[in-house]
Order: C-alpha cells, then sequence, then structure tokens
C-alpha cells in the first residue's frame, strides 16, 4: 500500500476553490433557512466560477482585516458622502485587477463569498436586506463587492468596458473581470458592449457567464432563446471559452493564456441545484426560492444540518 | 447684434481640449452632424467612434469617468435621453460622474422630424437627481458653455446648437451657470411684464420685445441659459416686479422645461402672478425648417406678442413689418439644414 501523494502547492487551490464553494452553498443556505426565502440557485451555480476568479484568476490586493461595512451614507452626490464597496477588494493599483459583478441579484452570493474569504466580517450577514444597511438585497455600489451601479441588467459589462479601455490609455497592467448572468445576452447592449470591446481589442477585460439557464420566469431556453451562446459571442469578436462551471481548473485555464488582442469570454455552463438538489422540486422556477409550506423549510433545515 | 458664426462648437472645442488630455470625445456616428470632426482630426488618440449603438456608449462613458477620464458624449438629444435614459440614470446620473452630454437638435432644429426632435429633454434631464441642465441660446453660449462646467463635479447635459449661430450676447460676457442674462430692462420703474426665454426662442423674444417696448410697454426681458440648478435670484425678483404677469417662452414642451421651473419657482416663493408658458403645447412636432415650425407651433416672435396681448387685455398693433429681423439668414447656407 502506497501513501497518497502530499497535495503540492500547484494543485492546492483547487481544493480551496472547492472547500469555498461548498461553505458558500452552507452560508447561503443557512440565510435561506432563517429568513424563509433567498437567492439560493443562484449561489448553487455560480459557486466553484466565483470562488475559482477569487482565490486562483484575479489579482486582487489583500485587505488588513475583514471589512466591517459602514451604515448607508448617503447616495454619491447628495452631499453626506458615501461608502465604497469595493474596499472588500483591497487598495486599488495599476496592477491590480477589478471586479464587476453585473447581476447584483447575486449579491448575497458575493456576500457569503467574501465572509468566507476573510474579505467581509461575517457578522456583516446580519445586516442583508435590513432598513439603513449597504448589505442590499440588489447590491448598488456601496454594497460590499460592487464597484459599479449594476443590477439593470446588461449595464455591468459596458461600465466595466469603459473602465478597461480607460486602463488600457494609461497603459496599466492590471485586467478587469466581469461576472455575468447568461440572461443578459438577451439584452441589446451586452452586444453593443462585446462590439464595441472587440472593436477597441480591449483584451485586458474578461468575462465569466454564469449559464444556468435559468432567469426570473423559468428556464432560460423558454423565456428567450440564447442559443447557441458560444458560436454567437465568438462571432462578435470575443475569444471564447465554454467551460464546466463546476471544476475550477477548467474555469481558470483560459484566463492563464496571454491576452491576444479579443476579449475574453469563459462561459460556464452550470447547474442551479448544484448541491442542493432539494432545488430540483422548484424546477423551473429557481430564481428566488421562498418556502410556501412549514414542512419544506424543515426539509432544507434538516438539508444545512447534514452539510454541517 | 447681428453676427452670425459658423461651426462655433466645432472650434472652440479643439481650442478648449488642447490642455485637457484626459478630455475624450464620444459619437455615435453622427461625428459631422454634431461638429466633432475637427477634434478627431486634432486629437485621434482622444476619440472614440460607437457607431450606433448610444445604450452602451453611455455606460463606457460611466466607466471611464471613474478612471479619471472627462468623456464629452455627442449625439442629437434624443438618443441621449430617450435611447439611453436608463444608462444615464444609472451609469451616469447616480454616481456623479464627470460626464458632458452634449444634446444636439433640441425642439424644432430640425426638419428631421419627431423622431430626431428633443422636445422633452429638460424635462427628463432635470428630473434625474445629480444632473446639471443648460440650454445654449448663441454663439457666446456656446463657445464658453465649456469653460462655464468645467468645475461641476457631476453630469452636465447640454442642449447644443450647430451650424450657423447668431451671437446675441457680447463674447467678453461668458455663461455663467446658474446666472440668466438681463436681455432688456424697462427704461425707468416696475415692468409691465416679465419674459423669460431660453435657447432659440431667445432671438425671437427680443425681436418680440423690442417691437412691444416701441409701444410703450415696460418689459423686464432674461436669458436663461441654466434650467438646472434654478435658483437665480434674479429670475424671482423680476417676476416679482411684473405689474401684469410673466410669460416663459422655450423650445420644448411646456411641461418640465423652462415654464415649469419658472411656476415652481414663483409657487413656491407664494409669488401669485399671472404665468403664460410660451412652448409645444404638449404635441409632437414634424419634420419642416424651423421658421415654419416656430410659426406653426406658437414659439415665434409674433407668438409671443399674441400670449403677451392675452395676458394684457389689449392689442398692441404689432404687425410682421414691426418684427425687424435680429438676423438675415445667408440664402445658401453652408451648413444645410437638411444635413442629419
Amino acid at each position: 500500500m502506497t501513501a497518497k501523494p502530499k497535495p503540492s502547492s500547484a494543485d492546492a487551490w483547487p481544493t480551496r476553490v472547492a472547500t469555498l464553494a461548498a461553505a458558500l452553498r452552507r452560508r447561503v443556505l443557512e440565510h435561506t433557512v432563517r429568513h424563509n426565502g433567498g437567492y439560493l440557485s443562484q449561489a448553487c451555480s455560480a459557486a466553484e466560477t466565483l470562488a475559482t476568479l477569487y482565490v486562483k484568476v484575479m489579482n486582487l490586493a489583500p485587505v488588513a482585516s475583514p471589512v466591517v461595512p459602514g451604515a448607508f451614507a448617503g447616495t454619491p452626490g447628495g452631499g453626506r458622502g458615501s461608502v465604497l464597496g469595493y474596499a472588500c477588494h483591497g487598495p486599488r493599483g495599476p496592477e491590480r485587477d477589478r471586479f464587476i459583478l453585473s447581476p447584483s441579484q447575486y449579491s448575497l452570493v458575493l456576500y457569503a463569498l467574501l465572509i468566507e474569504l476573510g474579505r467581509l466580517a461575517p457578522e456583516a450577514l446580519e445586516q442583508f436586506n435590513r432598513d439603513g444597511s449597504t448589505l442590499e438585497m440588489i447590491g448598488a455600489e456601496h454594497s460590499p463587492g460592487m464597484e459599479v451601479m449594476s443590477g439593470s441588467l446588461g449595464q455591468g459589462l459596458s461600465q466595466a468596458g469603459g473602465i478597461a479601455l480607460a486602463r488600457q490609455l494609461k497603459g496599466e497592467s492590471g485586467r478587469t473581470w466581469v461576472f455575468m448572468s447568461d440572461g443578459e445576452f438577451q439584452a441589446g447592449q451586452t452586444w453593443e458592449a462585446l462590439q464595441t470591446l472587440a472593436f477597441y481589442k480591449v483584451d485586458r477585460l474578461g468575462v465569466y457567464v454564469d449559464v444556468n439557464g435559468q432567469q426570473c420566469d423559468g428556464r432560460t431556453e423558454t423565456v428567450m432563446n440564447i442559443e447557441p451562446l458560444h458560436e454567437r459571442v465568438a462571432a462578435f469578436g470575443c475569444r471564447v471559452f465554454r467551460v464546466d462551471g463546476h471544476d475550477a481548473q477548467a474555469l481558470a485555464a483560459p484566463a492563464a493564456m496571454e491576452p491576444d488582442g479579443r476579449p475574453l469570454v469563459v462561459l460556464a455552463d452550470t447547474d442551479p441545484c448544484r448541491g442542493v438538489s432539494a432545488l430540483r422540486a422548484n424546477a423551473p422556477k429557481l430564481h428566488y426560492l421562498r418556502f410556501k409550506t412549514p414542512g419544506e423549510r424543515e426539509t432544507y433545515r434538516r438539508l444545512l444540518e447534514e452539510m454541517i | 447684434m447681428g453676427e452670425i458664426l459658423s461651426r462655433v462648437h466645432a472650434n472652440n472645442l479643439v481650442r478648449w481640449a488642447a490642455d485637457k488630455p484626459n478630455a475624450v470625445v464620444f459619437s455615435a456616428d453622427l461625428t459631422g452632424s454634431t461638429e466633432v470632426d475637427l477634434f478627431r482630426d486634432a486629437y485621434p488618440g482622444r476619440f472614440f467612434s460607437f457607431g450606433v449603438a448610444e445604450q452602451n456608449m453611455l455606460s463606457f462613458a460611466g466607466g471611464m469617468a471613474r478612471e479619471g477620464f472627462l468623456p464629452l458624449v455627442h449625439t442629437f438629444g434624443v438618443f441621449i435621453y430617450r435611447r439611453a435614459y436608463d444608462q444615464v440614470a444609472m451609469s451616469v446620473a447616480y454616481p456623479n460622474l464627470p460626464v458632458r452630454m452634449f444634446g444636439f437638435l433640441p425642439g424644432v432644429t430640425t426638419p428631421g422630424g419627431a423622431t430626431h426632435q428633443a422636445i422633452e429633454d429638460v424635462a427628463l434631464m432635470r428630473s434625474l437627481p445629480n444632473m446639471t441642465v443648460l440650454d445654449c441660446g448663441d454663439a457666446t453660449d456656446v463657445e464658453t458653455v465649456l469653460d462655464a462646467i468645467e468645475t461641476i463635479p457631476g453630469p452636465v447635459y447640454v442642449r447644443m446648437l450647430r451650424g450657423e449661430v447668431p451671437r446675441l450676447f457680447a463674447a467678453a460676457e461668458p455663461l455663467r451657470v446658474g446666472r440668466s442674462r438681463l436681455v432688456h430692462a424697462p427704461a425707468s420703474g416696475p415692468a409691465d411684464l416679465a419674459v423669460f426665454s431660453s435657447g432659440i426662442c431667445t432671438e425671437e423674444a427680443i425681436r418680440a420685445v423690442r417691437a412691444m417696448a416701441d409701444r410703450g410697454l415696460a418689459i423686464h426681458h432674461r436669458h436663461v441659459s441654466t434650467l438646472k440648478p434654478f435658483d437665480d435670484p434674479a429670475i424671482l425678483a423680476a417676476a416679482v416686479e411684473a405689474r401684469c404677469g410673466v410669460i416663459t417662452m422655450e423650445n420644448h414642451v411646456v411641461v418640465g422645461g423652462l415654464g415649469s421651473a419658472v411656476a415652481e419657482t414663483l409657487a413656491e416663493a407664494g409669488v401669485g402672478k399671472k404665468l403664460v408658458r410660451i412652448g409645444l403645447a404638449d404635441t409632437f412636432a414634424h419634420g419642416a425648417s424651423k421658421a415654419y415650425l416656430m410659426k406653426e407651433y406658437g414659439l415665434d416672435a409674433a407668438a409671443l406678442i399674441r400670449r403677451a396681448e392675452g395676458l394684457l387685455g389689449r392689442t398692441l398693433n404689432i404687425g410682421e413689418a414691426d418684427l425687424a429681423a435680429v438676423r438675415i439668414e445667408p440664402v445658401h447656407s453652408m451648413a444645410k439644414a437638411e444635413a442629419l
């Protein structure tokens, strides 16, 4: 009998992604059980993609200590100052990366991940969706991890494009990463942004798309077809990779390649019920989980106990 | 008065941007039509073509502004506030970013018809938090507006004029944000009427006010270039003094623009003056010449006299011949109105 090989530092990070992804699902499930509802399927589908971005892909500065978010201090320009959500991403620098969460309906998932990463204080999640808090249900640019005003779907990529084009003009080496939902590929502005990024050869911008096939009304293919997504995005001049969105190595590989003049788009095929198979009973309505009966809530509570 | 200048913004922008390396110009396939062709040729590295895709252009502007650039977005006004209002609101106005939006073809200045005529832009942009709204009325306004707004930290929407533009105000008296211009004051004593005009209506108002003053009316006429913020104390003071009432005149629908801003100011101050709002009376317009449309929709000098007569309750016996032209249009203009 031979001893199991000790994991080298080179393959330790996929383990870290798997650990984080499991913790992220558990934390969002716990929140959902406690509050009788939540954006659970987004955690199930995007856990590995977001964890891979933060663990392996992005070059973000560390934070001195987990950020304790301030209360809502006012909107920009209102004369009261405002809280900046990107504090969780550490100090900015020309060589550092940026992260733009385009569908801020994923905010709960991002808050939970930032806690698991030690970038956000764990007690912050108690403020989720509370009056006067910055951890809003659909985050704004004062919410932890948010850098721009997204959430009006389709605007995140263009704003990130403006940031990336500006950084290209300034000669900054840092990259700009955008997380998108597949539903955003129904919006015309997304395609306007892709053609512009290709036109100006903004190749230090990369997009990760959570292709979970789900949106508010149900299965994407029944709401408005977006396929064949790979071919469509490639036809707009992007460098496209379609990968298993629960495979950390596959997710990280495209980002390791040298930019070639084209914006990078990684289509991550995901399962919106991954890790919480009880969710399948709700298909095709998975966008927001709200327990309809005490029994349903009990099912998820027991599931949570098993995960701990 | 009477001097006509050509391509004022085109030339001024090149001069103004010379020592501002962070100023970038965005265009949506209307580069010649919005007079940024000279900028493109002078500073090609700072010119960005976005094609017919305004929503993306406005969000890109927000992104670049976050990185220290000063995007100067040029297109027809309708394609800023109608096509891309959500993007203006969330990518630019909410974060209070220094993006300058130049909306060309205000109101009936184009024969392009309802699709190209920005008739409710002031109403929409004025209602957006953080937004500053300006309306240029002459060549001096056009050539000084860039300097006037330079220190404003947030977004600015400017109704811009192109082609051949009259100089109504001395070149040495630049546009000042928040300050209306005195155009005409009574020779002595209080005014019978206060007239507040904006944009291209000021040229028409000047013709009408001159004729009415010749008939002995005491008129206080001010040109208003800043529509938001709307806090010039001279406007309220002039309205308070006007014995018979106040008339506003704008190249815009009467809802939400200059007339509404004056009404709000009077009401909040408890000033019970009669107010006549001249503008597009809750109607779209159609494609025709500026002169025809101003007459058809009651935005010209004759309309101001009719509405003044209504307010005063008497006729002034002013005919077309009495309304001396403030400027004479060249018969063969280099800036063809038809050129979109």
